[in-house]
């Protein structure tokens, strides 16, 4: 009778074991948050091209994760990409109004991310605020063209 | 009602693969008495037995247990017949991961909802009738061959069976288990009034238990009647079988090519 | 050329019966609304079966997560995109190599475990005498051990996730000094919960259900000889190796391929 006890334990904790194994995957591997919407708030950025963005990328600030996108989709009034971006709590009311955003590139073929960075302005954005001033996704093939149309104009 | 026999078998017809085991075995075991089948080895003793259990299909022919035809039956309905029936492996075949105690009460756990104690009672009543009862904690890997088979024994009865097979009990044997079985096997018979049927080649301890005696050879009913009938049976293979001659109608080399012939392997024939 | 025909014919056919007993099998055994006791027999294969393999899973888990994080770094580093290990290191796992791996493990220690047990509870005529008590061995022996597999193999599956992304951690991060942020912030960042641990997770499942059938019907079904079951045992094992490579390729291109 003891040893079935002990049996009974080890398919216990092994079954628990397996659990917690996919909260783990949950939260500390595919990065779902289990931290209630209070703690986040919105902000909205239209770029006029988002280039590989894609939902659930990072938003960073001088490097440090702040935050991830939560969606984007085509702005038909202006037929640029609006962005929807979660921001962590603290920031509510920090971020200046004139913060802006680009989206860039880890490394050279790293993922591409929002980075965020404050102006000036004494006043803040708040929950559902737009950030105006952007700076759209790098595009290999722009940039050569540029590079090639600089060249035959000088 | 009870008069009439517990099992009939009627012309079976049994092929594994090209060979023909049974063509045409009829026979009829009374109801409350030890019928012995004979036969010498490779005779398909134990596939008899298989059928009677419905383990086997047979190709042709129809088994009777107590008026139900076993091959005609559901699985269901067989699984309930099986419970009044009580088989004695070769081997014992107890459960090797449960100990003898629970090898024991293993039919009594899954057949009944009887209280543990009333569990406990019986298969310590059993194990007492076997002479095991000190034993009831062993593993059965821990048990010597004459031993399994009395555990096996105790299990067979476990249920109260109306009828019991015994898959040749004597086999393999020393002369004191076998005795210890013989009596067993007949004192069970008389106290519980089942109706046996033992499969054995063991003609000395077989003769001296059984009411009425089959001797298959051949896939066929070779001879039948009671054990002393047998014995001064005039039938050549009969009474080479039951005396336990070593050559006679029943030749003692298997069938093969002239011996002379094979030796100086002139013709090719193979290794 | 007649005869070969009608050999290929044969082998055809015996195939189309093997599988159709197998199906049948399966089936039997696998439907059935269990007792009390059965889920106590349940357990104790989900010990046998789960608990027991967990040693090996895990270790190799770990080594596998280190190798990865170490063949990954030496080719990322050279387009400058190591910070992106975290997210090789996870996706190969989840996606391939946990289910894939941890299945070829589970069919050798487990696999065949259960065919040869049950191979020689048939050789001991166990499963025949259970039948002559009147109980199905297909319920009593057979059904606990098929859904134990069920069980035990996802469950192993994501312990060799777990473990193997720490192996990746411990030797990205810890040793080759990957950035700590950029190893969990780019993992988290581009693997989906649902499309990359679920779809593992399925596959595992599916893996589960074909190595332990296998196992189960080799067992069951094997000439009751000691060169039978060790026949039979080897089968498991080739089997369902076989079944969990070809298999994964077809849920990939489902999954990952975008068949779908």
């Amino acid at each position: 009778m003891k040893r079935s006890k002990i049996m009974e334990l080890g398919v216990g904790l092994f079954m628990l074991a397996g659990i917690l194994g996919m909260i783990f995957l949950g939260l500390r591997v595919s990065g779902l948050t289990l931290t209630s919407p209070g703690n986040t708030f919105t902000l909205e950025a239209n770029f006029s091209n988002i280039g590989g963005l894609k939902p659930r990328a990072q938003v960073t600030m001088a490097g440090v994760t702040v935050g991830r996108i939560s969606s984007i989709e085509l702005d038909t009034d202006w037929y640029d990409a609006r962005v929807v971006m979660e921001l962590d709590g603290k920031l509510e009311d920090r971020l200046s109004r004139d913060t802006t955003a680009a989206i860039l590139t880890s490394g050279l073929l790293g993922e591409q991310y929002v980075g965020l960075s404050v102006g000036g302005d004494p006043e803040t954005l708040a929950d559902g605020d737009t950030i105006r001033d952007t700076q759209s996704a790098l595009v290999l093939e722009e940039l050569i063209q540029q590079f090639v149309s600089n060249m035959v104009s000088d | 009602m009870s008069d009439s026999p517990f099992v009939v078998i009627d012309d079976l017809h049994f092929s594994r693969g090209d060979k023909d085991i049974f063509r045409g075995v009829s026979l009829t075991i009374p109801r409350g008495k030890i019928t012995a089948i004979m036969g010498p080895s490779g005779t398909g003793k134990t596939t008899l037995l298989k059928l009677i259990g419905g383990q086997l299909t047979p190709d042709a022919g129809r088994v009777w247990i107590d008026e139900h035809e076993v091959h005609a039956l559901s699985r269901k309905a067989l699984f309930r017949l099986r419970r009044r029936m009580g088989m004695l492996f070769q081997s014992g075949a107890l459960f090797s991961d449960l100990s003898v105690f629970e090898n024991v009460a293993f039919p009594l756990r899954v057949h009944t909802d009887l209280p543990q104690s009333m569990v406990r009672d019986l298969v310590l009543m059993k194990l007492e009738a076997v002479g095991l009862r000190g034993a009831r904690s062993l593993m059965p890997s821990e048990l010597s061959g004459g031993m399994t088979r009395r555990v096996a024994l105790a299990r067979a009865l476990a249920l109260d069976p109306e009828l019991i097979l015994y898959d040749e009990p004597f086999v393999g044997q020393d002369p004191i288990s076998k005795g210890v079985l013989v009596q067993l096997i007949k004192r069970v018979n008389e106290a519980l009034g089942l109706t046996a049927v033992v499969v054995s080649h063991d003609i000395k301890e077989t003769l001296s238990i059984a009411d009425y005696v089959y001797v298959i050879a051949d896939g066929q009913v070779m001879a039948h009647g009671s054990p002393a009938s047998l014995d001064v049976d005039q039938d050549p293979r009969v009474s080479q079988f039951v005396h336990g001659e070593p050559d006679g109608p029943v030749p003692f080399h298997y069938p093969a090519l002239d011996f002379r012939h094979d030796m100086l392997g002139v013709a090719g024939g193979g290794r | 050329m007649m005869r070969q025909i009608s050999a290929l014919g044969r082998r055809g056919c015996d195939l189309l019966e093997a599988m159709g007993r197998a199906g049948l099998f399966l089936a039997q055994s696998s439907v059935g609304v269990p007792s009390r006791e059965g889920l106590y027999l349940w357990l104790r294969q989900v010990h046998f079966i789960g608990v027991l393999s967990l040693a090996i899973v895990l270790v190799s888990g770990l080594f596998i997560g280190m190798v990865l994080a170490l063949q990954g770094y030496t080719i990322l580093v050279d387009f400058g995109a190591e910070q992106a290990l975290g997210q090789m290191v996870a996706l190969s796992l989840l996606r391939e190599l946990s289910p894939v791996v941890a299945a070829l493990l589970f069919a050798g220690r487990a696999g065949s475990a259960l065919t040869a047990e049950i191979g020689l509870m048939k050789a001991t005529e166990q499963l025949t005498s259970m039948e002559m008590i009147g109980v199905d061995p297909l319920r009593r022996v057979v059904a606990p051990r098929l859904w134990a597999g069920f069980v035990a193999l996802p469950l192993l599956t994501v312990g060799f996730s777990v473990v193997g992304i720490y192996g990746g951690y411990l030797v990205g991060v810890e040793w080759l000094g990957v950035f700590d942020g950029s190893f969990w912030g780019n993992m988290q960042s581009s693997v989906d919960f649902v499309g990359d641990v679920g779809n593992g997770m399925l596959k595992s499942l599916v893996f589960a259900v074909v190595v332990t059938w296998i196992a189960v019907f080799q067992g069951y079904d094997l000439i009751p000889t000691s060169e039978g079951i060790s026949r039979a045992t080897t089968r498991t094992v080739v089997y369902s190796s076989l079944a969990v490579l070809g298999l994964d390729f077809v849920l990939t291109a489902v999954m990952f391929g975008g068949l779908s």
